[in-house]
């Protein structure tokens, strides 16, 4: 295991670092490489993200996807956003110039404060909060504001409703992923990721968790998939409905930013659910078999970690592209009169089998 | 009821229209001023019971309008062709059949968008596909230099 | 700020507004150039003004200039996914007027390609609900069986969609040597790929939970507005023209004529899913047995239909088209009125969405299943 543990390099970086620069000089450069890596890391993957998504969508509609830019299309996306960034950008004569131009940057900077928590393998996680669970949840709610500024100050109806479909939807979906990671919460004693991580080597908690835990993990995917806004939750930028909703007078750059906060928000989701239901960079371990356990070590964290975190995109994907869109008013019916009930009593549960010490 | 069946039928009970039997349905001919107390009687006589208007036509015959009703019924599946003719062809004035049949609202618009026939107590009568100002371009006498070539 | 007080305590609740929206001319869901003037309260739809002509073509005023052959071109036009049943309403018009009796290799042929074509237009509207309600999976189902029917037209038509395949006096070209054996081939992978789309849609929570009781168009008012087709069937309204003034080959095959009672979304969607499996049958009754004979009776040059009113109806794949023609004895027509049905089937919309959501306006347009040339015209 140690020898994929990134927490040597960090620590050779940071006393190289040190020693060769004053303190405060030291700090900033660490922020300066943190935040670049950040930024490369968010722009890469959200690039083969859409990539992914244009692929995995292609195969469930019978097609190829991309195929004529690069092998296999690889490249595509990478021209698409090119040409998104030497668009035109367009602003309505009547929109709030302020909040217009401010809008794609809340978006887009919440995804990134909400990234910053995540631990990616044993030492690659910037910021190891012991409340992580609760700093996450209280970050990618930040958001919405986005997208209501953005519905807000294009001055155009369809934006508008868009942008209220969301905020209704968001806020109300917040309240089930917070409580399916409070039900988690419970079972691991602890709100630390890196904590949360170490207490699934022997088994990770969507098994040692069972039935409660499982309950969790389903709530968690329906509701996270309606805080991403993505289909069959969609109804923010309903294309059939509302054209392209709070993004509908977006152009250039400051689209692709939207786009790209969508993905991000998508892996962060994602990653969230590997991290706290199928153990995060741990690898797979079955109580007592000794051999096949250290087989599974031999793969690394990070793979471990991604891998699942694209198991679960696959899975939001899926939903996306199998569902039609529900209505606004059954989106509510759906997160109030059932998530919500089943979640509160899914944490009783919980509580329960934790007090009895019914679990694996 | 079968064609012969309704031309008699009519011919007893519409003194004042003029039934004859055309190549494929019953055809009857009235007034302007008894238009909309035959609809009526059309639709709400038992043995009619003409409720579903598939076709209303407005045709410019030289030296007046005339409006064409199409017309069957759903539970006796028999057709009538309801014709009317217009006293004046530059300034149509007919009554509405929309409140008798709601199809015929919008049928009526676009009569009177195409045609310029004006229907009374007609409750929303604009232009359908035109704009406001436009002509009406199935008259015989509509010209167009720009859009239309002679040959 | 006491006025807005005085509006609360008023309605005893905080005061919205109603706003108005227009959707179209551009907009995804109105599948072409049509604009609704929709007032909203939130989210509830108040009104539904449709605005129509922005693809208005004149064809009735072009017709008045050309010879009758020549109007065949121009209803291919009009609802470009029954291109087939339009020019044979034109075709049968003027065969009528004329008295001229076709052979019955043209009704049978005729009427294999009505049924494809409303198979295809079938596939295409199923394609185009399951966008319209979110589901975009269902659009490249739909388009991948469209195909098949499409390169059966080409090759016997030349065209694959505005085909002119009818003429007056039977058909423009006789079927390609292939005709047969792609048609069967088809009907054995379409009957294949016809339960997937079930599978894909029809038994969907989603898709139930959005159309059960949604967009109710009673019996009464199905009649009222003219919405024929399956949208009327939908209502109970027996409307089917194939049924009730059976033309071409129609009159020799065994078909049922789909009605559903529950009047609503959902109901419309499964007439048109029910209808696709009865042309399947109407066809596989008609392929095998295909009479030897002419393609087409001998017309005269120029065609002159005696002085007079004819009217044909037929049954195109979203309700009764109609052709009437005034015919003054000369070469082209006095005056030709298209009854479309989508002119009818637009303006029921205002009642049926009264009240619901937006979304649901949306699914309800799409059941009306709405071409906008054949509106417009």
């Amino acid at each position: 295991m140690d020898i994929y543990n990134f927490t040597t390099l960090t620590h050779n970086i940071h006393t190289g670092l040190a020693q060769s620069f004053a303190p405060w000089l030291a700090t900033t450069i660490e922020w300066v490489i943190v935040g670049v890596a950040y930024l490369l890391f968010v722009a890469l993957f959200g690039l083969f993200l859409v990539y992914a998504e244009r692929k995995v969508c292609a195969a469930f509609q019978q097609r190829l996807g991309p195929m004529r830019v690069g092998k296999w299309g690889l490249l595509q996306t990478i021209a698409d956003f090119i040409k998104l960034l030497m668009k035109e950008l367009i602003m309505p004569r009547k929109a709030d110039w302020f909040l217009y131009n401010l809008a794609p940057f809340i978006v887009i900077i919440a995804s990134f404060l909400a990234i910053a928590a995540l631990p990616f393998a044993p030492g690659l996680q910037s910021m190891d909060f012991d409340i992580g669970v609760f700093y996450l949840t209280a970050v990618s709610s930040v958001g919405v504001i986005g997208i209501l500024l953005a519905g807000w100050s294009s001055n155009n109806k369809y934006s508008l409703i868009g942008a209220m479909r969301s905020g209704a939807q968001i806020l109300s979906y917040e309240l089930s992923v917070s409580l399916s990671l409070l039900t988690m919460v419970v079972f691991a004693g602890t709100m630390q990721f890196s904590a949360i991580v170490e207490g699934q080597r022997d088994a990770w908690f969507i098994f040692s968790g069972h039935i409660p835990a499982i309950i969790a993990f389903v709530v968690f995917l329906i509701a996270g998939t309606a805080e991403t806004n993505r289909g069959p939750f969609d109804l923010a930028e309903a294309e059939s409905e509302l054209v392209a909703g709070f993004h509908t007078e977006y152009s250039g750059i400051k689209f692709a930013m939207f786009f790209l906060a969508e993905y991000i928000n998508l892996f962060i989701i994602s990653a969230v659910a590997a991290t706290v239901f199928l153990g995060g960079w741990m690898p797979l371990h079955f109580g007592n078999l000794e051999s096949f356990n250290h087989v599974m070590d031999f793969i690394p964290p990070v793979i471990w970690f991604f891998g699942k975190v694209l198991f679960v995109i696959f899975v939001i994907m899926w939903f996306k592209w199998t569902f039609p869109r529900l209505r606004v008013d059954q989106i509510l019916t759906l997160e109030w009169k059932y998530l919500l009930p089943i979640n509160l009593v899914n944490i009783l549960l919980m509580a329960l089998v934790v007090l009895t010490k019914f679990h694996f | 009821m079968t064609k012969e069946e309704l031309i008699s039928y009519l011919t007893g009970n519409f003194p004042e229209a003029e039934v004859k039997s055309g190549a494929q349905y019953a055809e009857m001919t009235v007034k302007a001023s008894d238009l909309h107390e035959t609809a009526v009687q059309l639709k709400d006589t038992a043995e009619l019971s003409f409720d579903y208007v598939f076709c209303l036509t407005g045709v410019d015959y030289a030296e007046n309008m005339g409006i064409i009703y199409h017309i069957e019924s759903v539970e006796h599946r028999h057709t009538i062709v309801l014709k009317v003719r217009t006293a004046d062809r530059l300034n149509p004035v007919i009554d509405t059949v929309s409140d008798v049949w709601i199809t015929a609202k919008y049928h009526e618009r676009e009569a009177y968008d195409l045609l310029g026939i004006h229907f009374n107590n007609h409750t929303d009568l604009r232009r359908l596909f035109l704009e406001d100002g436009w002509g009406f371009p199935l008259r015989k006498d509509y010209v167009d230099e720009i859009r239309i070539v002679e040959r | 700020m006491s006025e807005i007080r005085e509006v609360i305590i008023k309605t005893d609740k905080l005061a919205t507004d109603k706003y108005q929206v227009n959707m179209g001319p551009q907009h995804p869901s109105t599948h072409g150039v049509l604009r609704l003037l929709v007032t909203l309260e939130g989210e509830k739809v108040l009104n539904v003004q449709p605005h129509s002509g922005y693809i208005h073509s004149g064809i009735e005023k072009m017709c008045e200039a050309i010879s009758y052959p020549q109007i065949i071109h121009l209803t291919d036009r009009m609802d470009y996914l029954s291109a087939h049943m339009n020019n044979e309403a034109v075709a049968l018009c003027v065969e009528n007027a004329l008295q001229v009796e076709v052979p019955d290799r043209v009704k049978y042929i005729r009427t294999i390609m009505d049924e494809l074509a409303r198979l295809a237009s079938h596939q295409l509207w199923w394609c185009v609900f399951g966008m319209d309600l979110g589901a975009l999976t269902t659009f490249f189902y739909g388009l991948r069986d469209r195909e098949h029917i499409l390169d059966i037209f080409e090759e016997t038509c030349g065209a694959r969609m505005t085909v002119s395949y009818s003429t007056p006096g039977g058909l423009m070209f006789d079927i390609h040597p292939n005709f047969q054996k792609r048609v069967k081939d088809f009907i054995k992978y379409f009957r294949t790929k016809l339960p997937e789309y079930d599978k894909l849609l029809s038994g969907n929570v989603i898709l139930r939970e959005r159309t059960e009781g949604i967009g109710h168009l009673s019996y009464k008012d199905a009649i009222d507005f003219g919405v024929t087709g399956p949208s009327g069937r939908a209502s109970g309204f027996s409307c089917d023209v194939r049924k009730h003034n059976p033309y071409s080959a129609y009159p020799f095959v065994k078909f049922n004529e789909i009605l559903d009672h529950r009047c609503d979304t959902l109901a419309r969607y499964e007439v048109r899913i029910l209808e696709m499996y009865e042309s399947l049958n109407i066809i596989e009754q008609l392929i095998d047995n295909i009479p030897e004979g002419d393609y087409a009776v001998k017309m005269k040059g120029v065609l002159k239909l005696p002085e007079g009113e004819f009217y044909q109806r037929v049954e195109t794949a979203r309700g009764e088209f109609g052709v009437f023609i005034v015919s003054d004895g000369k070469k082209n027509p006095y005056r030709v009125k298209f009854r479309s049905p989508g002119f009818s089937n637009l303006f029921a919309l205002n009642n049926m969405t009264k009240g619901h959501k937006i979304a649901d306006l949306v699914a309800i347009m799409s059941t009306l299943d709405l071409i906008i040339p054949d509106i417009d015209r």
